[in-house]
């Protein structure tokens, strides 16, 4: 069942939110000792939170457009007396003392948190290997990656356990597992969902957006989540304009971005997003090849612009005031073990990275020439905006790998958010939606690019997509 | 020590705001609380939390600026990185090359102007106590942190090199004082940490280059400023007559030893990896705002010394106790009502400044009669001084004061005739005193206040003895 169908149904009395959630408590149990999709599953906050929505119903209150929907939360969005590990050791038995925004959200507005769930440590990661607490497997096919960083969610979602997850995507971390786990995956415009609670990995990248079986389910959930807040200084202080989830692209006009097409992507994929542009064509819309010529640099800078502020995001893990304390006698030594022994090797590979992007007498050639590069980026998309209304490319280079197959290298797994990562730097939305399978029968993703805050038009295309879908 | 070496300063000022709230978060912003009571998952760095920017922390940062004749434009936020135990994020939040507030000056009551280089905008860390015999991080037994203090919001007041002394450097954060507390951004309050200075210290000789220079961290009080400085300025020349020469490092005053020691040198400074801060947008005040400021600063000690001094005649370093006692309204209001300036301002300077916190506000009217009267010679500098003594306990009418104490205008006369008497009582002193020696007219007053009861102007009979000693020398 959809979201949509799970919240008319429980709006309208049909079905109780707690047949909703033990029913799918029922498939984690039954499956995720293999998947690992979660971290921490919340039995009890589930059905006491089931119990609240149906005791709305039964006062003839509205729980909200989301009442007595399952959803999962990746393990990096703070909740008030959950734990909140980002998959590492260093925040093991944290309980944060708050709820992020969007999780507050979305629970004002009826849905039912499972969990927690598994990603690469802080983000880091296009695997979900990264995760101290061990990998999640791709529903799909139990020897392949979820893809990652946001992996526990999108599994989650496409084993069934829950119709919606929370991710984020910092380069294409809620995507790139969407596209491998055959699901749908947004990153919304920078600022359309407040960060407060999103513990950071880079902050001007970072994005919370929605995993979901159907591009309308998705387009709920953004719509419960987005808006401003006083939060978030970031976050963009008009409402996000509304959601068209219409199958309507006549007249649309729509670019193959170059860039992203050719060398590197596996033939399979190339020829999926190739059938994608010939049905949009075939449904009217108008559709052409365009050069972003920018999105060339664009995996170069964000593997100094995203380490460099993550180098100093986790700099707070330092054993002081929470999480992990590995005591030795002297400040500078407790500093050197708790995070030694705190942090994973991406995590350490990332903060070494960024904090030489950053010293003195390397600024400029780094992290100030990264920052000129995104620049440039951002007037090539605006080129390519003037003449297109959305633009099409690839998820991912390839479908789900094999579980192993790139964690000697690390940038083999960089390579895997190619086609995601310029969006982040530019600040723009992107979905990714099912669009048929590989010669290996695993799901490919096509991903639709749009202007900041042109969700609506973007929206409508991945609907067209959807339907049109092999 | 040699008088050729030429001291050159450099202070950095850091202010805390009086806002109601700290600068990211709406945590209170009060000293004394009892420790980790104002804090919340901003301030305390929590993972996932975020700074929202705090406007009357702008606008007090804004006010600053416009006190001090800056330049006051937008600007961003930078992190500043590295690790402390007081710092919840590892990072501090703060302004770097693109500050609130640029290209000032303050003008010292001497008339000197110290440029200001900037006046930024970040937020105070923690504090930190440190439980063991060494009162630092290292070798402590243990460490106390209170998180109170971490997100405070601060304005740094960074003075260009123009500071030529301890004295300068002491008149020179006073003067600041009283322009932050003026404009209401400050408590000044150096004893609880509302005020702190560090130095930045060099010597040279006037024809050269400037000497390499040492900043001094620590220095809470004016006094601790002073000896810190003094004791820099005597090792420098020290090592660099001793042909050493002076390693540019940060030092740590240590108020108990009177000495400065070494924290860190240049190669152990830190590298702060400042980068933009991407948590925040950046402020870019409208021309209105920047107006509505401006329009809004109280006037300041600098123009309030200059129009006393103009009212009273005098220097404007002159009458700078008494804009630094907030005593000039009175002195205007009654120079106003007809007193002599210079009297009016005497007499506030003294018996009134002594007065200050434990008399009851003075009635301008009443101290513009006790000037008028002294003025006019109704009453002598004793008996006005007595005069105004009374009227600051208990209040009252000056006229009535200085009836009800006998204080009649003495005959100009019997003054004159007794100063007669006295010479005629003792020629050989009178003699003396025509040859020169001063010293001797004490005795002839003394003389001639004794026989008038007290109630000569010894004023008036030192001109007498003087014009009588000209007559007598031609």
């Amino acid at each position: 069942m959809t979201a949509v169908e799970i919240a008319a149904d429980v709006r309208a009395g049909r079905r109780s939110a707690r047949e909703v959630v033990e029913a799918h408590l029922a498939r984690v149990a039954e499956s995720d000792g293999e998947i690992h999709a979660f971290l921490h599953v919340d039995v009890d906050g589930a059905l006491r939170a089931a119990g609240r929505v149906d005791d709305c119903v039964a006062r003839g209150e509205d729980p909200g457009p989301l009442a007595g929907v399952p959803i999962a939360l990746k393990d990096n969005l703070c909740t008030r007396g959950l734990p909140t590990t980002c998959a590492s050791r260093i925040l093991e038995g944290w309980l944060p003392p708050y709820t992020a925004t969007a999780v507050q959200r979305v629970v004002e507005r009826g849905a039912i948190p499972l969990g927690k769930t598994n990603l690469d440590e802080f983000a880091m990661g296009s695997s979900t290997e990264n995760s101290a607490y061990g990998p999640t497997r791709n529903p799909r096919d139990l020897h392949r990656v979820p893809g990652g960083s946001s992996g526990g969610s999108a599994a989650a979602v496409a084993a069934g356990f829950a119709p919606l997850a929370l991710g984020s995507d910092t380069g294409g971390s809620i995507r790139q597992p969407a596209a491998l786990c055959g699901v749908v995956g947004v990153k919304p415009t920078y600022g359309a969902v407040s960060r407060y609670g999103l513990i950071a990995f880079a902050s001007s990248l970072d994005q919370i957006g929605p995993f979901a079986t159907t591009v309308a389910d998705a387009a709920l959930l953004l719509e419960a989540i987005a808006g401003p807040d006083p939060l978030d200084s970031t976050s963009w202080p008009e409402a996000l304009p509304p959601i068209d989830v219409r199958a309507d692209v006549a007249g649309l006009r729509v670019g193959l971005v170059r860039e992203l097409s050719g060398e590197g992507i596996a033939p399979d994929v190339a020829a999926r997003v190739a059938a994608a542009a010939d049905a949009l064509g075939a449904a009217g819309a108008k559709v052409d090849e365009v050069s972003v010529p920018g999105a060339r640099y664009a995996l170069s800078a964000y593997y100094l612009i995203a380490p460099a502020e993550a180098s100093s995001n986790l700099a707070r893990y330092d054993g002081v005031r929470y999480g992990l304390r590995v005591a030795r006698d002297d400040i500078s030594e407790t500093y050197g073990a708790t995070r030694e022994q705190g942090f994973g090797a991406e995590v350490k590979r990332r903060i070494m990275l960024g904090t030489y992007a950053l010293s003195a007498g390397y600024y400029d050639a780094y992290y100030g020439q990264a920052q000129r590069a995104r620049t440039l980026l951002i007037r090539d998309f605006a080129a390519a905006y003037e003449q297109f209304d959305v633009l099409l490319s690839p998820t991912a280079p390839t479908t789900a790998f094999e579980l192993g197959a790139k964690t000697a290298d690390p940038l083999a797994m960089y390579l895997s958010d190619v086609c995601t990562i310029p969006t982040n730097l530019a600040g723009h939305p992107a979905i990714s939606v099912p669009f048929g399978v590989g010669v290996d029968g695993l799901p490919i993703g096509v991903q639709v690019l749009a202007p900041a805050l042109g969700e609506a038009v973007m929206f409508r295309v991945a609907a067209a997509l959807e339907e049109m879908a092999p | 020590m040699s008088s050729d070496w030429e001291t050159v300063i450099g202070l950095e000022v850091h202010c805390e705001l009086r806002t109601v709230t700290k600068l990211f978060c709406g945590c209170r912003n009060a000293f004394g609380d009892e420790p980790n009571t104002n804090i919340c998952p901003v301030c305390l760095g929590l993972p996932g939390s975020l700074p929202v920017l705090n406007r009357q922390a702008v606008e007090l940062a804004m006010r600053i600026g416009a006190a001090l004749h800056c330049e006051v434009r937008g600007s961003i936020f930078h992190r500043k990185n590295y690790f402390y135990p007081d710092m919840p994020k590892d990072y501090q939040i703060s302004q770097y090359d693109e500050p609130l507030n640029v290209n000032g000056s303050l003008e010292l009551p001497d008339g000197t102007r110290i440029g200001i280089e900037r006046a930024h905008m970040e937020e105070d860390t923690g504090k930190t106590t440190h439980v063991g015999t060494s009162g630092r991080i290292h070798g402590a037994d243990f460490s106390l942190v209170d998180y109170n203090r971490a997100g405070v919001p601060l304005v740094e007041i960074v003075s260009r090199p123009d500071i030529r002394g301890a004295e300068q450097a002491r008149t020179y954060v006073s003067e600041l004082r009283a322009i932050l507390v003026a404009t209401g951004a400050s408590d000044g309050k150096m004893e609880e940490g509302s005020l702190r200075v560090d130095a930045n210290v060099s010597v040279h000789h006037p024809d050269e280059a400037f000497g390499t220079r040492c900043e001094i961290k620590n220095l809470n009080s004016l006094r601790s400023l002073g000896r810190a400085i003094d004791y820099e300025v005597r090792r420098q020349i020290s090592v660099l007559e001793d042909g050493g020469r002076v390693v540019q490092e940060t030092r740590h005053w240590n108020e108990d030893e009177g000495r400065t020691s070494s924290m860190r040198s240049k190669e152990e400074a830190y590298d702060y990896r400042y980068f933009p801060e991407p948590d925040l947008v950046p402020i870019d005040p409208p021309e209105t705002w920047k107006a509505a400021v401006r329009e809004s600063l109280p006037v300041l000690p600098a123009q309030r010394r200059r129009e006393l001094a103009a009212r009273a005649g005098m220097a404007p370093a002159d009458v700078a106790l008494l804009v630094e006692l907030d005593l000039d309204a009175l002195v205007t209001s009654a120079v106003a009502l007809g007193a002599d300036p210079r009297i009016a301002v005497n007499r506030a300077a003294n018996e009134v400044a002594a007065a200050l916190g434990s008399a009851p506000s003075l009635d301008p009217a009443a101290f513009a009669t006790v000037c008028r009267m002294e003025a006019e010679g109704r009453l002598t500098a004793t008996q006005a001084k007595a005069v105004l003594g009374e009227l600051l306990v208990s209040g009252g009418d000056p006229v009535a004061i200085a009836d009800a104490r006998g204080f009649a205008p003495v005959d100009s006369g019997l003054v004159e005739a007794a100063v007669d008497d006295a010479i005629g009582a003792d020629a050989a002193a009178w003699a003396r005193y025509v040859a020169g020696e001063d010293k001797v007219a004490g005795m002839f007053v003394g003389k001639v206040m004794k026989a008038t009861g007290g109630k000569a102007d010894g004023g008036t009979v030192t001109a007498i003895l003087q014009r009588k000693r000209s007559a007598a020398q031609a």
